[in-house]
């Protein structure tokens, strides 16, 4: 009897150890997933902070410009800046011939004249004058200076030519390459071109999309909730809606993206491919996240408080407007938060409605074309362009980012300002 | 007050009936209930005292599934009329609770909040005056006139528990219901909160629900007894403490069940 005791005992123990055991190791190797996951991310898409400028001396001759010695501001706008800045990178080899010329000035990105009139417009003196210019460098040459581009392959198989990388050593060897903080990655929009291409356009799509989604579903999913949880009669038909409400959560994000598809665009005719189609079919995704939110904490607001207003003679509308839905607002609102940090993330649904559209402009307004960040890192991945690996990668990097921050600020709101009731 | 030696009719239950569902809870209740008294309703747990006094400021409307039949006449107006505002009736009425239930707000907007919303008072000054009273009578002015705009939360039970007192006479109600008001709380607050009760009964109505006898002997000038149900008797409480003309009661008085 005694000894069967003791046998079940050193068996409850074993078993529990066994399961803490397995705990423990489901738990590490989910931390070594993340671990690498970010490792991977954030190894290759550092380099996407920095961008590689080459030093070119750039002379800013009058005449070859047809410009007089005194130049109006316009004169300067209108000014033709191609035959200086091809004479200039010309010159990086004197004896080039024209095949060598042309990879003189593939060495730099096709942005090259706009940055050289930018700098005589900053600085109108230096007309006549010569003066070295920070170039961007190509894509290509970036990825070399980097140390990410593949040196060895045979000629044949590279973007980069012998000659290229000839020059290019040299004007290391002359302390003329420099990399410098990519600015650049954003405040410039989408390229074709992965030295130029920037987040700026996706960043504010997806700012612009938020928006839109908030703007939309949070009064609409706010008042739903109130309305069930405080007003509406318990009966079948609100049953009915509250089921309905959770299947809505779980609908996979690709439906409402052919809802969008079919209605804003094919029967209302909303623009295509912008911020207020996707943060309205956004909206309906995180309609019954915040409705859902919405009501749980309404719930939780004890009824002794209800009792205690309308007691006090409150009607039903200022009970619920002066008390249950102020105490209600932390845990709403968090929840709102992390309806929207979904959103954020979505990227079938929009592709669906044309926010994968190449768009390279800043957007201005929900109105004009954009792509969003999570859109922007699929059509960067889609890119053959060495340049682009890391781009996706820094890309990713600025989501998650994003992400953490929406996520932290729900988790201070739900700490700070939600009451505990005990 | 009083006219030919006998205290005024403040409340009349005429053959009220309450359903909660099918569930019927109390049975053809009359009931007078006089003015400026203190009544108790006492009775074994469940047998509808709560029921009984959430009838009279309409409370149970809340509650969707309880219905109410009969007449509850207050002022010679019946509050189960079609007609009856109970914005207006529970500005008459006021109620305070077993646990104490103050807002999540500061004390003074606690007290602030009833004369907001029926527009009680047209200056901050005014608005001042009300608070000050109200906590006064509750007797609890002294302790936080330093810190009105705390939390009301902060304060213990029975502080708590005489706030909740000084928000329902804030509106200045005719009747103050109170159910089972000292239940959670500890025995010096208790009796803190019975001298209040005793004070408040020359302004007010009141009618408190206890489970305690003692109590119910101590502050009541009427009590009612309720068993499943239904009214057994009633009468001043002298009477029914020491000469109940009903068993039930006698053997409930006694501690023989409940
Ligand atoms: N909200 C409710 N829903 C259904 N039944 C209720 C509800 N409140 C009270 N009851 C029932 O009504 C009866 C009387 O309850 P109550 O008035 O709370 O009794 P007491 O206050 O005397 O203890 C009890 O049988 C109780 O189960
Ligand atoms: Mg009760």
């Amino acid at each position: 009897m005694n000894k069967n005791k003791e046998k079940l005992l050193a068996k409850r123990y074993s078993s529990e150890k066994r399961f803490q055991f397995l705990g423990k190791s489901a738990i590490f190797m989910a931390l070594l997933f993340l671990a690498i996951f970010i490792f991977k991310i954030f190894s290759t898409g550092y380099t996407a902070f920095q961008k590689t400028w080459l030093i070119v001396p750039v002379n800013f001759d009058a005449e070859t410009m047809y410009l007089d010695a005194n130049p109006s501001k316009e004169d300067l706008e209108d000014a033709d800046y191609f035959e200086i800045s091809l004479q200039s990178m010309f010159n990086l080899d004197k004896n080039a011939n024209e095949k060598q010329q042309n990879e003189l000035k593939k060495m730099v990105s096709y942005f090259f004249e706009r940055e050289i009139k930018q700098e005589l417009i900053n600085d109108p003196s230096l007309l006549g004058k010569t003066k070295d210019v920070y170039i961007t460098a190509s894509d290509d040459l970036d990825q070399v200076f980097k140390g990410n581009y593949p040196r060895d392959l045979p000629e044949n198989q590279r973007r980069v030519t012998d000659y290229q990388l000839k020059i290019f050593d040299q004007l290391v060897e002359q302390g003329k390459v420099e990399s410098k903080f990519n600015l650049s990655f954003f405040t410039y929009p989408d390229s074709r071109e992965a030295e130029l291409a920037g987040i700026a356009s996706s960043f504010m799509g997806s700012i612009f999309s938020i928006l839109v989604c908030l703007a939309i579903a949070f009064p609409v999913a706010v008042l739903a909730a109130i309305y069930l949880e405080e007003f509406a009669p318990k009966n079948r038909f609100t049953d009915f809606i509250e089921v309905n409400i959770n299947n809505l959560a779980a609908v996979p994000s690709i439906v409402f993206g052919l809802l969008g598809l079919g209605i804003l665009l094919a029967v209302f005719q909303l623009p295509r491919s912008t911020p207020l189609v996707g943060g309205i079919t956004l909206s309906l995704m995180t309609l019954p996240t915040i409705i859902i939110a919405c009501r749980a904490s309404l719930k939780a607001v004890p009824p002794s408080i209800r009792e205690a207003a309308l007691a006090m003679g409150a009607s039903r509308m200022q009970t619920t407007m002066h008390h249950t839905v102020p105490l209600s607002m932390p845990g709403t609102l968090s929840g709102t938060i992390i309806g929207l940090a979904q959103a954020l993330g979505e990227t079938a649904p929009l592709i669906l409605i044309g926010m994968v559209a190449f768009v390279n402009t800043i957007p201005g307004s929900p109105m004009d074309p954009a792509a969003s960040l999570p859109v922007q890192i699929y059509i960067w991945a889609e890119s053959a362009e060495r340049g682009f690996v890391e781009k996706v990668s820094a890309c990713i990097m600025v989501l998650l980012g994003f992400l953490i921050v929406m996520n932290l600020f729900a988790q201070i709101i739900r700490h700070k300002f939600e009451k505990k009731w005990s | 007050m009083r006219k030919n030696g006998v205290n005024m009719i403040k409340i009349s239950a005429k053959n009220v009936d309450v359903f909660y569902g099918k569930k019927q809870a109390l049975f053809n209740i009359n009931l007078d209930i006089e003015e400026n008294q203190v009544t108790a309703l006492i009775g074994p747990s469940g047998c509808g005292k709560s029921t009984f006094l959430r009838c009279l400021n309409r409370m149970n409307d809340v509650i969707d599934i309880c219905k109410v039949q009969g007449e509850i006449v207050i002022n010679d107006f019946n509050i189960n009329d079609k007609g009856c505002d109970v914005v207006r009736l529970r500005e008459k009425i006021g109620m305070v609770f077993q646990k104490p239930n103050p807002f999540p707000k500061t004390l003074y907007e606690n007290i602030s909040y009833g004369p907001t919303i029926h527009g009680m008072a047209q200056s901050k000054q005014e608005m001042d005056e009300i608070v000050e009273t109200s906590l006064k009578k509750a007797a609890l002015w002294e302790e936080v006139k330093d810190r009105l705009h705390e939390p009301g939360t902060g304060l213990s039970g029975g502080q708590q528990q005489r706030l909740c007192i000084a928000r329902a006479i804030s509106v200045q109600p005719e009747v103050i219901l109170m159910d089972e008001p000292c239940s959670a709380l500890d025995p010096i607050a208790t009796a803190q909160i019975e001298e209040l009760i005793d004070e408040l009964k020359k302004e007010h109505t009141i009618i408190i629900v206890t489970h305690s006898m003692a109590q119910a002997a101590r502050v009541s000038q009427r009590t009612g007894f309720f068993h499943l149900g239904e009214l057994i008797e009633h009468g001043s409480t002298d009477k029914i403490f020491k000469n109940p003309d009903n068993i039930k009661t006698q053997d409930y008085i006694t501690g023989r069940f409940g």
